[in-house]
């Protein structure tokens, strides 16, 4: 039997992997891009959760604007990331130094 | 389950702003290059009459409507019109800039428009889905015009910069959201502040943590600074003006909503945690900003230390203390956005003064702009009869009443060593030599909107109680 606990287990390892993925990962923007939409799913498990054991919908019609803006908001990163990529021909996070100081 | 038709008159402004913007982007859809002006013109318009919506829909009552996800109080009004106002500067300071470098879109008008409806939503925000829609509107608006200039490596990495750490900031917040959700039961702010007394507090301080990590981001706290220096910096000055003033107000706004009305049961809990960022703010802005020489980088981190003032006015905890931050929150963005717009009056196409040694000797170029400068920076530095002396005495004055001496005394001695550098463009512009022998080429409207500017910050500083009293009584009115 699924209790609460379990989905909230998930979804703090969701998260965690996100946040440490942003911050260890220093290869590919593309993958900061997927830790951030992780993140946002993570948050939508949590949601979902409290919304069915709370018997309440408002927590489920929040998931559906967060899907919504998340899709604008990947749609928007991917954009910035050809700009960047044309720019400098080149992904790399270790790379993204010439504003320093 | 029986549908009742909200009031739709509360909200007026922003539907009206919304379907503005709907007409003009289908108008700049069939403009010429040339006739680009027309969408400039319609957003000015735009603005204005959303203005003056704003104001007529003033009521000194706090009215609900959509259920409780949409408020409108006296402070809404009041932060509803300085955005607008403070947009329509920026607007015009940007106009010459864009066109000088090839970016005269319809995009940027439309984008900050989206950003302004965005914002005032925030203002507005009753609720943790109004709050998280306006934030993103706003925000997503923000990364956009940020990667505009499409040529310049320094913009596309700041726009990856501040695309990355945003979307970590709102995946935060959100976090913290779904936490006060499942002890309280509710998204909307006012139901929250009645379940809050019977929550669980550990949950709730965990949730408490990362919505306040949320809006530090969105502000600029240190330590969640790291974007703004680099993100002023890269992006276009044009730009920079955008989000260097107005979202600052929106910012303030979305704190307030989410601690004061939605957490207010929490204060014990929440001022410990921005004290420290108060505090850090204030002192590291203010120490980092000397070793500056790009004065847009500079500017970034005295807006830090200005982020530090406008968290102590919350800190102090009482409705007058609210008000003074609100009022140092207005006063910021017209200081903010009359700096940058000095950087945009001496750039022109192929140069950009956004050098200390740039501004070197203004005043044997233009002695009427080195005046106006001098305003601007002994106004940030908090020099009488400045409007930023009020800014800051009323948010010391507020701590100090609420017991938080030592918090002011920190406050006093940072702004103490800020004053350093804001002198330092000072003596640039009056003692230095000139080395820029190029005369001033901006076209008439900046010179007047610029002026009228340093004028405003003069004369609102010589009457201040005007201002003050507005954004007081917004408060103690509104309970």
């Amino acid at each position: 039997m699924l209790i609460l606990t379990h989905f909230l287990v998930l979804s703090a390892i969701l998260f965690s992997i996100s946040l440490a993925g942003v911050f260890i990962n220093r290869k590919n923007v593309i993958i900061l891009l997927m830790c951030v939409e992780l993140m946002l799913l993570a948050v939508n498990t949590n949601f979902i959760a409290f919304s069915y054991f709370l018997g309440d919908t408002a927590g489920q019609v929040f998931v559906f604007f967060i899907l919504t803006v998340a899709a604008a908001e990947a749609a928007i990163g991917l954009a910035i990331l050809v700009v960047l990529f044309r720019n400098k021909r080149t992904i790399n996070v270790e790379e993204l130094d010439t504003l320093k100081g | 389950m029986n549908f009742v038709t909200p009031d739709f008159m509360p909200a007026m402004p922003e539907i009206f702003l919304l379907s503005m913007l709907c007409v003009i982007m289908i108008i700049d859809l069939f403009l010429k290059d040339e006739s680009r002006g027309a969408t400039y013109v319609l957003s000015l318009i735009a603005l204005i009459a959303t203005a003056f919506l704003s104001f007529s829909n003033f009521s000194t009552e706090s009215i609900t409507t959509f259920n409780g996800s949409f408020i409108l109080d006296p402070m809404a009004t009041i932060l509803k019109i300085a955005i607008c106002i403070i947009v329509v500067g920026v607007f015009i300071y940007a106009k010459d800039y864009l066109k000088d470098r090839n970016m005269y879109k319809g995009e940027y008008f439309t984008l900050g428009l989206f950003g302004v409806l965005g914002m005032m939503v925030m203002v507005s925000a009753g609720n943790f889905l109004t709050v998280y829609l306006g934030l993103e509107l706003l925000s997503l608006s923000m990364y956009a015009m940020i990667a505009m200039q499409r040529d310049s490596i320094v913009a596309s990495e700041a726009a990856m910069k501040y695309f990355i750490l945003g979307a970590i900031a709102s995946g935060i917040l959100l976090y913290g959201m779904s936490m006060v959700y499942a002890v309280t039961g509710s998204l909307d702010l006012a139901t929250i502040n009645k379940a809050v007394s019977g929550a669980d507090r550990v949950v709730m301080s965990f949730g408490l943590v990362f919505i306040i990590l949320g809006v530090a981001f969105k502000l600029g706290a240190v330590p969640f600074h790291m974007w703004m220096p680099d993100v002023y910096h890269g992006s276009p000055t044009s730009v920079t003006l955008y989000i260097a003033s107005a979202p600052k107000i929106a910012a303030f706004a979305m704190m307030y909503r989410l601690l004061v009305d939605g957490l207010a049961g929490m204060q014990a809990d929440w001022q410990m945690i921005l004290i420290i960022l108060s505090v850090l703010s204030m002192v590291f802005g203010n120490i980092v900003a000397i070793a500056q020489t790009n004065i847009k980088r500079m500017l970034a981190y005295s807006t830090i230390s200005h982020v530090g003032f406008i968290i102590m006015g919350v800190v102090a905890g009482t409705q007058a203390g609210y008000g003074a931050s609100m009022f140092y929150a207005i006063v910021y963005a017209i200081m903010s956005v009359a700096g940058f717009g000095m950087i945009v009056l001496l750039s022109r196409a192929g140069f950009e003064a956004e050098n200390i040694e740039d501004f070197k000797g203004l005043n044997q170029k233009s002695p009427w702009f080195a005046f106006v400068m001098m305003a601007i920076m002994f106004s940030m530095a908090g020099v009488p009869p400045f409007l930023g002396f009020w800014a800051k005495i009323t948010v010391l004055q507020e701590a100090v009443n609420s017991g938080f001496l030592w918090l002011a005394i920190v406050g006093v001695l940072a702004s103490v060593i800020g004053a350093f550098y804001y002198l330092r463009v000072i003596k640039a512009v009056y003692f230095d030599k000139l080395v820029d022998e190029t005369p001033i080429q901006a076209s008439m409207d900046i010179r007047l909107t610029l002026s009228l500017n340093g004028m405003a910050i003069l004369a609102l500083g010589l009457y201040p109680t005007v201002l003050i009293t507005l954004c007081i009584t917004a408060f103690t009115r509104a309970i």
